[in-house]
């Protein structure tokens, strides 16, 4: 990751939240003190981004600041520290390639490759404007790896064909679905289940009838005579 | 006890508060912990990892510096806990953090200006290893623009983030931050704007290495080829302890002392910076004018010139004494003008109503000094400012009361001006009608009443007025009635905000009109109808001078500002830094200037020169050196008898209110201080102040990149 810098700041620039977004600002908001308002910020930033198309300009960044009393740097601190927040434009299909360890090891390095031949350079808008793709740290899906987060979904188990498909079904405007892309539940093993196969595991023959409930009260003791 | 905890700290056994860092209570044990983020004066961030001590026991090394000694537990035994510093566990904790902190810092130390007074050199010395292991890339950070003041060299940055806390804790700005993270973690303002800060000039003393260093300072000389001198800065009336640097007959910077009872360790921006004012516009010849234009002539015959000029009778003679003037100069002017019968003495240049009741008067001393003390400060509980505007008037003092503000519990008003004063307060008018509403009832009044330690802060905008004596008498009457005024308890909570070095002490000597004499006022305007022939002038340049009519103006000073460009005779001084002089600040406590550098080229102390003025008029002054006029002093004004402190409020104190009530007008109070980088003559000679200024006042686009 290099240094995350805002695209061309204009100081003259004035960002307008939309009603929508001031609505959950303010709900947002008001889950904390008043003097306390400012703990709003990251989710306040995360709204502003999507209304602004995935990214954070540096307009809608003193907007927030503005909006939440907050000075300006220390919204900056914050927008730059995480780096879910984009503070350059991004396509209409934000791609976050995993390139950590396990990731890598599966092939994501494939995907990045073929990410910069379909796409373009790392970082940048495609020229249609429809995609932008960057490397990111893990993304905690380590399980289904390599694995792409796509805007606000992750797709998982994806080789190079899967990757051609969604850019191609993205482009054609369609919404493929979220999740693995391999023939398997979730994150359960692929293929069919390599133990614990024996159907007696699980139609309770194998269970020996109870003659005591564990933990049950024990019937009270004789009275033992005083000596 | 409860409140204490018992440890043993390499052996030795402490006793310490529990509200002790683990680091406190080592150096209470006299053990010598390393640090780089840690700083008394601000907020804890145990990030730089260098106070790693062994606590015996504890799984891994502690960072002392963020660890309560009150949350710590006994050894399973019920002993004390033991804690090393000096143990092979602490000792390669150590070199291991440093060996991280050096892993990315540039090996420029010969280029460096913090080189020599440096704490990771000091540290790496002391604590790191002798090479180093890293083979790899260093990383580089670009350089950020703070402003004029605050050079950066960003890739030295071993991020600390004291920058960031005393801008926002101290300063009172949030203008400095650590953007991104990780490696690329990187110190930068927003946007790189600059600095707005009176105090920024104190992260450069905070930065333990050199990724902030002064820009006016850059390059120009290195610490151990310095002559430091000990002195008091004249900048505003807080007397701020500094050290100033001088390399031969240069002073190359200013730095703080550390002085708890005024500075803690901050100088403001102007108290640091104005040292290039040293060296430009000086006043190094005697001048006369001749036909309209000033000849540089020999001492001689400018002391003639001047003799004749003083010849004139009593009545048509006055005098007025400047921002900067010391004590001695003050009292050598006064005696060889009262040897001449004139009374028309002025020390009051902006026109502040103190010193004399309307009926001519002297008043008591306590209605012109800062009584509570600028230490009181911290111990007040409710203040109410009026027509003062501390951040521009006494940067330093403004920060003290944003510390007291951050206790939570001070309620603070104000009556003036609106200004960011970094704090928030109760805003309760603009001028003397708010202050006539102070009455029970009212909030204000009622907290500062039911305060133990109230404080009412009169500042020079309330009493460089007309009005100013009625005012001094509202406002004192105020005090009294809140009963402020705690004889038995110390405390007087009547304050008056001064903004000029010169004047407590000119107030204490009683450089005054006399009786029939005439005020600043009253000199200008005799000037200007004729009535007043001479005007002498001690480093008076805060006065409309066009206003002087035809009188002659003999002035003595040290730099050509107003009062030299209208002077018929000039008659060059020194320095503060260049002479020994006495000044009282605000709270009336006296205090030396020390000679860092001598004066430029023919300039004379200031008492040396009314000493050969007074013998060419054949009234030689009763003293011949310094130490002789000091005893004079000393002798005829007790109050100078002792310096470093601050008076004491005692049953013997003046209770206020002080002066006689008198009508007020409507108009609003207004600061004197217009641009806080220009107020005096040595700051308006300074080309750092002037580009302070212009940025301030935001003629000049903030360069980005």
């Amino acid at each position: 990751m290099s240094h995350r810098r805002f695209h061309h700041p204009d100081p003259n620039a004035t960002f307008v939240f939309t009603k929508e977004t001031e609505s959950q600002i303010a709900w947002w908001e008001k889950k904390y003190p008043l003097e306390r308002r400012n703990s709003a910020v990251i989710p306040a930033l995360w709204v502003v981004q999507k209304q602004n198309g995935g990214w954070l300009s540096e307009a809608a960044l003193r907007a927030v600041g503005d909006r939440l009393g907050m000075a300006y740097i220390r919204v900056y601190e914050i927008a730059t520290f995480y780096t879910m927040f984009n503070l350059e434009p991004v396509g209409k299909y934000h791609f976050q390639v995993c390139g950590t360890t396990p990731c890598m090891l599966r092939g994501a390095d494939k995907l990045k490759s073929f990410c910069e031949r379909k796409i373009g350079p790392k970082g940048q808008v495609s020229r249609s404007g429809t995609f932008s793709w960057v490397e990111v740290e893990c993304l905690g899906a380590c399980v289904n790896a390599p694995m792409i987060q796509i805007n606000d979904y992750y797709y998982e188990d994806i080789s190079i064909e899967t990757l051609e498909q969604l850019i191609e079904d993205f482009a054609a405007g369609k919404e493929p679905k979220p999740g693995t892309y391999a023939k398997r539940q979730t994150s359960a093993p692929e293929g069919p289940a390599t133990s614990l196969t024996d159907p007696a595991l699980f139609d309770g023959s194998r269970a020996e009838p109870l003659k005591t409930i564990p933990g049950a009260p024990q019937p009270a003791a004789p009275e033992e005579t005083k000596a | 006890m409860a409140d204490t905890f018992k440890l043993f700290v390499d052996g030795v056994e402490v006793d310490v508060p529990k509200s002790y860092t683990l680091l406190q209570a080592c150096e209470a044990a006299g053990a010598e912990i390393p640090r780089f983020c840690y700083h008394e004066r601000l907020s804890i961030a145990g990030n730089c990892r260098m106070c790693l001590v062994d606590w015996v026991g504890a799984p891994k090394p502690i960072a002392s510096c963020a660890q309560t000694v009150g949350d710590m537990r006994p050894n399973p035994d019920g002993t004390p806990p033991r804690v090393e510093t000096k143990s092979p566990r602490a000792i390669k904790a150590r070199n291991g953090v440093m060996e991280f902190l050096l892993i990315n810092h540039p090996l420029d130390c010969p280029i460096c200006d913090q080189g020599g007074e440096c704490d990771l050199q000091d540290q790496a010395m002391g604590y790191g290893r002798a090479g180093s292991r890293y083979s790899e890339n260093k990383r580089a950070v670009d350089d950020k623009y703070m402003g004029p003041l605050v050079k950066t060299v960003m890739t030295r940055c071993i991020q600390c983030t004291r920058c960031v806390r005393f801008i926002s804790e101290v300063a009172g700005v949030e203008e400095i931050g650590l953007a991104n993270r990780g490696e690329d973690a990187e110190i930068t303002t927003y946007l790189e704007k600059s600095l707005t800060s009176e105090l920024s000039g104190n992260v450069i003393d905070l930065c333990p290495v050199g990724a902030l260093t002064s820009k006016p300072y850059a390059f120009n000389a290195r610490p151990w080829e310095l002559r430091k001198t000990e002195s008091i800065d004249v900048m505003d009336a807080m007397g701020a302890a500094i050290r100033v640097d001088a390399r031969g007959p240069a002073v190359m910077r200013i730095l703080p002392r550390v002085n708890e009872e005024i500075n803690e360790e901050w100088i403001s921006d102007k108290t640091r910076f104005v040292w290039d004012g040293l060296a430009r516009q000086r006043l190094d010849k005697p001048y006369v004018r001749e036909n309209g234009a000033l000849r540089a002539v020999s001492w001689g015959e400018a002391l003639a010139a001047a003799a004749d000029m003083l010849k004139a009778p009593a009545g048509q003679i006055g005098a007025i004494a400047g921002d900067l003037a010391d004590a001695e100069s003050m009292m050598a002017t006064m005696d060889l003008l009262g040897s001449l019968g004139v009374v028309s003495l002025d020390c009051r240049q902006d026109g502040t109503r103190l010193g004399l009741d309307a009926d001519g008067t002297r008043l008591p001393r306590e209605s012109w000094l800062f009584n509570s003390t600028i230490m009181g400060i911290d111990e007040a509980d409710a203040i109410l400012l009026i027509g003062a505007d501390p951040r521009k008037e006494a940067a330093v003092l403004n920060a003290r009361i944003r510390k007291a503000w951050l206790r939570g519990s001070v309620p603070i008003g104000v009556i003036g001006e609106r200004a960011d004063l970094t704090f928030e307060y109760d805003y309760l008018g603009a001028g003397p009608d708010s202050l006539n509403l102070l009455k029970p009832g009212n909030a204000m009044f009622e907290s500062l009443q039911n305060a133990k330690r109230p404080m009412i802060i009169v500042g020079q905008g309330a009493l460089a007025r007309e009005d100013g004596l009625s005012i001094l008498s509202a406002a004192s009457g105020l005090a009294a009635s809140v009963g402020a005024f705690k004889p038995a308890e110390g405390w007087n909570g009547f304050n008056v905000l001064h903004t000029a070095a010169a004047r407590v002490g000119g107030l204490d000597l009683g450089f005054l009109p006399g009786k029939g004499g005439r005020d600043v006022a009253g000199i200008m305007a005799g000037a200007a109808s004729g009535e007043i022939k001479t005007v002498l002038l001690l480093g008076a340049d805060e006065i409309d001078v066009s206003k002087l009519g035809s009188a002659k103006v003999i002035y003595i000073g040290s730099h050509g500002d107003a009062g030299a460009h209208r002077a018929d005779v000039i008659l060059p001084a020194a320095a503060y830094t260049e002479k020994s002089g006495t000044y009282v600040n605000t709270e009336g406590r006296v205090q030396r200037t020390a000679r860092a550098t001598p004066p430029k080229g023919e300039a004379r102390e200031d008492w040396a020169i009314l000493r050969a003025l007074s013998a060419v008029l054949g009234k030689s002054l009763p003293y011949d050196t310094l130490a002789q006029l000091r005893a004079k002093l000393l002798e005829n004004h007790p109050t100078f008898r002792g310096t470093d402190f601050a008076p004491h409020t005692n049953a013997e104190s003046h209770a206020p209110p002080y002066g006689s009530v008198g009508s007020v007008q409507a108009t609003p109070f207004r600061s004197p201080v217009g641009v806080f980088h220009l107020t005096n003559p040595i700051a308006r000679a300074s080309r750092t102040m002037a580009e302070c200024a212009e940025l301030a006042a935001g003629a000049v686009a903030v360069a980005a990149e």
